[in-house]
């Protein structure tokens, strides 16, 4: 890197700035991320944030704010408008020492770079015996529940997730988005990093140099933070049913699991954090728990993540199931029109009827429910009639 | 300035290269009336007759009135977002103005004025940004294809139905529209050779206003100009005064006289300048000033125009007071079409996904169908409802 914008070595690690850090201060989800690159940027000078318009203008959603004041316009900086250019370039750039995170300005916008990601990125280490690693992060500001106009709410999880080699992350909660950020970052593999919209602006009190800390140790050791990439998390606890979702749609199972709790009903929400890696164990510990599971999420549910996990969770944990597990997903239309919108996301009622029909007449009798049922038929576990599901 | 062709290469001449010698755009941009309203000789391009510069005039006042009024109703709220061409009016008229019924426009989001002026309704135009559905107009009643919102892309289509009305014999011309920023992208480089390759009757027309958001025009190329681009591509390009109406009816018009009589593809470049934010949710102060702006509004393409038709005797205060008439009768359509709330049905998720519905689609139909009778039946709004979503 050119002199004037190194202030450590290239190759060397340095403690994360902590002078603008307050404990316990209420933070916004995009301000985390935002804190969470200029954290890694000062303590790895190979890392390179670029894309469109995340220079002086800080990205359409200032994630990228004050870092080429900051870190110079070497190490932060505008490409042309040209998001196969974009990636393409990352990957050159990590094939050659440096750690690359760019910006697709929304969601549907990274499609022009698709051919990039998905032969390339997720299959270069692979190709090459890992002779080449591609330690770099693609950062997409994802789905929906803004009332944007089209092209800019598609969840496309689903094509990433499906697409081996590439690391497929999604934060829900503030503490995550800095962390995991950081932690993707650091990772020798490819990243997907879905930025939850309509997230971006909510604000949680959370310790921030207790976060730092840990993710300093994490860098210093090498290792993982506990509860890093890879690992769900138990955002409600609960012992009647499981809601499993991931990014935009936790807020949602939160909500639902509260109203649950005013009808005596008792759910547990997992926050995926990353889908892949896929956490199979805490998943299943807490489906074998409370032998239901409903997996929500906002993208069109056929051939989706949403019917990973049903599918993964009606396998492994098939004898401790009441009820066939049911999604609650996106209908299978293009992202509509805002107006519409309000429609197609699965909302707390939708998720509340899916609930309501995970067989509670017959409590604790999963196996005589399903008794016959061949798994190997595949649609027996999940088909539930009539009553259209999703 | 022309191409010379090469002499002693040793390799034989690409095809078509030395047939065409007029590639290069003209060095300075084409210009047929002054800033302060003068004409402004060019012997290439005579000065369109007094009928069209009228007409254009009225165009302009039109779309000068539109972009203001669409621009309070997003500040009432009553559309999601507008990106307004005020300032770029010159290029939005002239390109609907030398296409006939029988030619296309393909436009992008920015170029509501030119859909306008092209004759389809304000309001269908504005569906689009009010959040009703992804375009609210029939595009084969004005031939003019739905505003494209990812960039570039449809250049492509452009070329497609160019090269469909080439194969079918029909008479047709294509004008294509894109930004600076856009031309970046790969499809624009796609575009542009296909074109030329299958010598198809496109007109590229691209109007550089300096920004693609916040990025500069320097920071998105080191071409001479964007139309010498053209030349790449074995078309000829030529640059164009951006606020001057004339001149884009000259330019333009030739290009799409030359496409019709069998000469194939060009590229228009018109030098203009955005007067206001990308839209209303970018903060312009962040990269560009004051002064820079200021700067642009002696060039004001109304301006112009409106010394020339007066000081020509073209003009009069009573013709003036029809024209603000006419576009005060527009304006006024649209904000009572506006102001007016419409709910898209919500069932109208489900139209036009397939042309035959999947049985997945018709389950989830009537999934949603139930939730609404439940709605309309429920005398007390639903408890449940936590408005998480809702
Ligand atoms: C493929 C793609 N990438 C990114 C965007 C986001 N975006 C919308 S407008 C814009 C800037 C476009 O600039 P320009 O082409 O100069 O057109 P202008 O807005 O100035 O008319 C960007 C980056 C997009 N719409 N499509």
């Amino acid at each position: 890197m050119a002199a004037t914008t190194t202030e450590v070595p290239p190759g060397t690690r340095q403690a994360a700035d902590t002078a603008d850090s307050t404990d316990n201060a209420p933070l916004t989800f995009a301000k985390a991320l935002n804190t969470a690159l200029a954290d890694e940027m000062a303590a790895d000078s190979t890392v390179v944030m670029f894309g469109e318009d995340v220079g002086p203008l800080g990205g359409v959603f200032r994630i990228t704010d004050s870092l080429t004041a900051r870190f110079g316009a070497e190490r932060c900086f505008d490409t042309p408008l040209a998001e196969s250019g974009i990636v393409g370039m990352a990957v050159g750039m990590a094939m050659n020492g440096l750690r690359p995170v760019v910006e697709m300005q929304f969601d549907a916008f990274a499609y022009p770079a698709f051919e990039q990601i998905v032969s390339h990125v997720a299959k270069m280490p692979n190709r090459t015996k890992a002779r080449i690693k591609l330690p770099m992060v693609i950062r997409i500001p994802y789905a929906g529940g803004i009332g944007g106009v089209e092209h800019h709410c598609d969840s496309s999880e689903s094509y990433y997730a499906h697409t081996p080699g590439l690391t497929v992350v999604a934060p829900a909660t503030v503490a995550d988005a800095y962390s995991l950020l950081r932690e993707a970052i650091r990772l020798d593999d490819p990243v997907i990093f879905l930025e939850p919209k309509k997230l971006y602006w909510t604000k949680e009190r959370v310790d921030l140099a207790g976060l730092r800390r840990a993710a300093d140790d994490a860098a210093q050791t090498g290792r993982s933070a506990a509860g890093g990439i890879g690992t769900a998390a138990v955002a409600r606890p609960g012992t009647d049913a499981t809601l499993i979702a991931y990014g935009p749609s936790v807020s949602t199972a939160l909500a639902a699991a509260a109203a649950a709790e005013v009808e005596g009903r008792s759910l547990e929400v997992i926050d995926l954090r990353s889908i892949v890696p896929y956490d199979d164990a805490t998943v299943d510990a807490s489906v074998r728990r409370t032998g239901r599971a409903v997996v929500i999420a906002e993208a069109p549910g056929f051939a989706s993540v949403a019917s990973e996990i049903a599918a993964r969770v009606s396998e492994r944990c098939f004898h401790s199931l009441a009820a066939p597990v049911r999604r609650v997903t996106g209908f299978d239309v293009p992202y509509p029109a805002p107006k519409l919108e309000h429609w197609f996301l699965p909302g707390v009622d939708r998720i509340l009827d899916a609930v309501d029909e995970l067989q509670w007449d017959e409590p604790g009798d999963g196996a005589d429910v399903l008794a016959g049922d061949s798994l190997a038929g595949g649609t027996a576990a999940v088909d539930t009639g009539s009553e259209g599901h999703l | 300035m022309t191409i010379s062709t090469p002499r002693h290469t040793g390799f034989p001449p690409s095809p078509g290269f030395a047939a065409d010698t007029g590639l290069l755009p003209s060095p300075v941009p084409v210009r047929l009336i002054d800033a302060d309203g003068a004409e402004h000789s060019d012997e290439r391009y005579p000065l369109p007759s007094g009928d069209s510069l009228l007409d254009a005039y009225a165009r302009l006042v039109a779309g000068r009135r539109v972009n203001d009024q669409a621009n309070a109703l997003v500040r009432q709220g009553r559309l999601a977002v507008y990106p307004s061409s005020h300032g770029q009016e010159a290029c939005q008229v002239a390109a609907a103005a030398v296409l006939q019924a029988r030619d296309w426009l393909f436009p992008t989001y920015r170029d509501s004025v030119a859909v306008m002026s092209r004759g389809v309704d304000p309001l269908q135009v504005l569906t689009l940004l009010r959040g009703d559905w992804h375009s609210g107009y029939d595009p084969y009643e004005h031939r003019v294809a739905p505003q494209a919102t990812p960039l570039a892309t449809q250049l492509l289509h452009a070329v497609g139905v160019a090269h469909a009305a080439k194969l079918k014999g029909e008479d047709t011309v294509v004008l294509a529209l894109c930004g600076d920023g856009a031309t970046s992208e790969g499809d624009f480089h796609e575009a542009l050779n296909f074109a030329a390759v299958f010598h198809v009757p496109v007109v590229f027309f691209v109007q550089n206003n300096e920004y693609a958001i916040s990025v500069p025009l320097r920071s998105q190329t080191v071409a001479p100009s964007l139309a010498h681009k053209a030349v790449g591509y074995g078309m000829p390009g030529e640059r164009v005064d951006g606020n001057d109406v004339a001149a884009l009816l000259a330019v333009l018009g030739a290009a799409v006289r030359r496409a019709r009589e069998g000469g194939g593809p060009s590229l228009v470049e018109a030098h203009t300048y955005r007067m206001q934010p990308h839209t209303n949710a970018d903060d312009a102060t962040r990269y560009r000033t004051a002064d820079e702006v200021q700067r642009w509004e002696p060039l004001d393409p109304l301006l112009r125009i409106r010394t020339f038709l007066r000081s020509s005797g073209l003009l009069d205060d009573a013709a003036e007071a029809g024209l603000a008439a006419d576009a005060e009768t527009v304006a006024t359509a649209m904000r009572d079409g506006l102001n007016a709330d419409v709910e898209p049905e919500p069932m109208a998720l489900f139209e036009h996904v397939y042309s035959r519905r999947t049985p997945q689609l018709a389950e989830q139909a009537e999934l949603l169908r139930s939730e609404l009778e439940r709605d309309a039946a429920a005398v007390e709004p639903d408890t449940r409802d936590t408005g998480a979503t809702r």
